[in-house]
């Protein structure tokens, strides 16, 4: 049969970053699968260079909107680490409190993209609108529902009070019922069972070799989770378990995070409810002395890296970022081998890249020299159709 | 009379393609957020549309990264007339925390002109929906 190369990218209309797939097909079967990226590249790590330590919190929190808070909170703990300061244990928890509220609204966000991709529209607006619920949490004490500017070096900028635990514990009531209704969906509902078991199989073996994270990783059964690996900010001392799944597939990692929301509500439960007294911050110079340190958090996505040098001045000399997309993409070009043209998306989603989707596909025919554009929503109208036709087989 | 009617349905109901240039992905989730059910963008006739030459206004976000401005231009000239560009969020009015980076040109309106801008880091969904509302009012005062 004739090999056929397919650009997937690098622009997509909605959600996400531009990010570029060259996927070689043989009929129906993906047969190779290669990945450019930098479509979004800013220059932010030498931008870092130029700003003052406290400037950069700020874009720090703007390298991803999505998962904002854990860029800060690295990058804040770089920092600290380096100064030898430790936040007071409220700021803390605070701090962890607002990590967990970004988990619980990036989950949902992937739960609705993945139901969107499967052709399942109900599931998006669904989570979409519980999702909100969270966002008002983080206007409600931030001020902002996206970027939140609540970091700083040696704490956080603003304190709770107990009419916003009130209000925290009435939400995470809320989550904790309707997180429950989506684990029975996501079980039982025959949509997403004929479309992600089986999907997207990454093995244990392949797992590790290809070094994955986050939920890809443990919905490949590996138990391996920074939060509780190597705790951070408040982790150490809040109840909660690894999830992971056995089954490998698209559906072991909607399982993994639909679980880990109800460990999410567990530990912010947990959290207001053993809220430490005190401060929120410490005071630290503006000059940071030299050295160097490297911080790990567990985003939603995975574990997040940065790597800070400085050199006495106000600014640092070096800040390296290693976000989790980054790691995930290349087992996504593994996992995209052997399957089919019409659970690219699904594949692709699965992950939850941060950037990266597709817009135009070209399908070129080598044979016939025929050119094809196809956009993202056409690709997936065509996945949708061809698992339609698929029942009647 | 034909004129008028085409005038009228368009202000009565805008598609929208939206374009990232390579925002933070602050400003894309707050969009797809005003098209779900809480703000619900479709009850006004707003559309997201899939390809530019479907739409009627290009929402911009992000500072323009360097691999994607030709792309941009590519996109503005593929939208048929009338076309209007909403650069929106700071960084696609200004370019913002983004200044001074080497890969950033620093605003939608450095490469393609911009009819509204959209301040705020990211702005609301309902600044969505306020600034296509002014847009459209003033396409439709005009001539
Ligand atoms: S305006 Fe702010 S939130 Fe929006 S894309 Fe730019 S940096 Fe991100």
């Amino acid at each position: 049969m004739a090999r056929v190369t397919i650009p997937i990218g690098p622009q997509h209309p909605a959600l996400k970053e531009p990010e570029r797939f060259m996927v070689t097909v043989e009929g129906e079967t993906i047969v190779d699968a290669d990945v450019r990226i930098g479509h979004i590249h800013r220059g932010l790590e030498k931008l870092f260079e130029q700003r003052t330590y406290l400037q950069n919190i700020h874009i720090t929190e703007r390298i991803c909107g999505i998962c904002s808070f854990t860029h800060s909170t690295n990058f804040c703990q770089a920092t600290e680490y380096i100064l030898g300061v430790e936040p007071p244990r409220r700021g803390l928890y605070l701090r962890t409190l607002m990590n967990e509220f970004e988990r619980i609204h990036s989950h949902l966000l992937w739960l609705g993209v993945a139901g969107h991709e499967m052709g399942f529209d109900t599931l998006l607006m669904w989570s979409w609108d519980d999702r909100e619920r969270i966002l008002d949490l983080f206007e409600d004490i931030t001020g902002n529902r996206v970027t939140h500017a609540f970091n700083t070096i040696g704490g956080v900028r603003r304190d709770i009070t107990d009419a916003q635990i009130q209000r925290i514990l009435h939400t995470m009531d809320i989550m904790e019922e309707r997180t429950k209704a989506y684990i029975q969906v996501g079980l039982n509902e025959q949509t997403i069972l004929k479309r992600t078991q089986g999907v997207g199989i990454l093995t244990t073996a392949d797992a590790k070799r290809l070094c994955a994270v986050g939920p890809r990783l443990r919905a490949s059964n590996v138990k391996y989770d920074v939060r509780k690996n190597d705790p951070y900010a408040a982790y150490g001392e809040l109840p909660f378990e690894v999830i992971t799944s056995d089954t490998l597939d698209v559906h072991g990692q909607l399982v993994v995070r639909a679980l880990e929301l109800l460990e999410c509500v567990k530990m912010c439960r947990y959290m207001v409810q053993n809220l430490p007294a005190g401060e929120i911050r410490v005071k630290v110079p503006r000059k940071v002395p030299p050295g160097e340190a490297i911080s790990r958090t567990e985003a939603p996505r995975g574990e997040d890296i940065h790597y800070l040098r400085s050199n006495g001045t106000d600014k640092p000399e070096r800040l390296k970022v290693r976000a989790p997309t980054l790691a995930n993409i290349l087992n996504v070009a593994h996992t995209l081998k052997g399957a089919n043209i019409a659970d690219i998306p699904l594949i692709v989603a699965g992950i939850d890249p941060c950037m990266g989707c597709m817009d135009r596909v070209l399908i070129l025919d080598r044979d016939k020299e025929s050119c094809k554009v196809m956009s993202a929503e056409q690709l997936r109208e065509y996945s949708i159709e061809w698992y339609r036709k698929e029942a009647y087989r | 009379m034909f004129e008028k009617m085409v005038k009228l349905s368009r202000v009565k109901s805008p598609w929208v393609c939206h374009f990232n240039s390579g925002s933070c992905n602050g400003c894309d989730i707050e969009i797809i957020a005003a098209l779900m059910p809480r703000f619900d963008a479709e009850r006004f006739g707003v559309l997201l549309k899939g390809s530019p030459r479907h739409a009627d206004v290009l929402l911009c976000t992000g500072p323009v990264t360097g691999q994607m401005k030709e792309r941009l231009i590519k996109i503005y000239e593929q939208m048929p007339e009338p076309k209007f560009v909403v650069a929106f969020g700071e960084c696609a009015c200004t370019g913002a925390v983004y200044t001074g980076a080497y890969n950033v040109e620093g605003g939608i309106d450095k490469v393609i002109p911009v009819n509204a801008y959209v301040p705020g880091c990211p702005p609301k969904p309902e600044a969505i929906l306020d600034g296509v509302v002014k847009l459209l009012t003033a396409f439709k005062e005009s001539e």
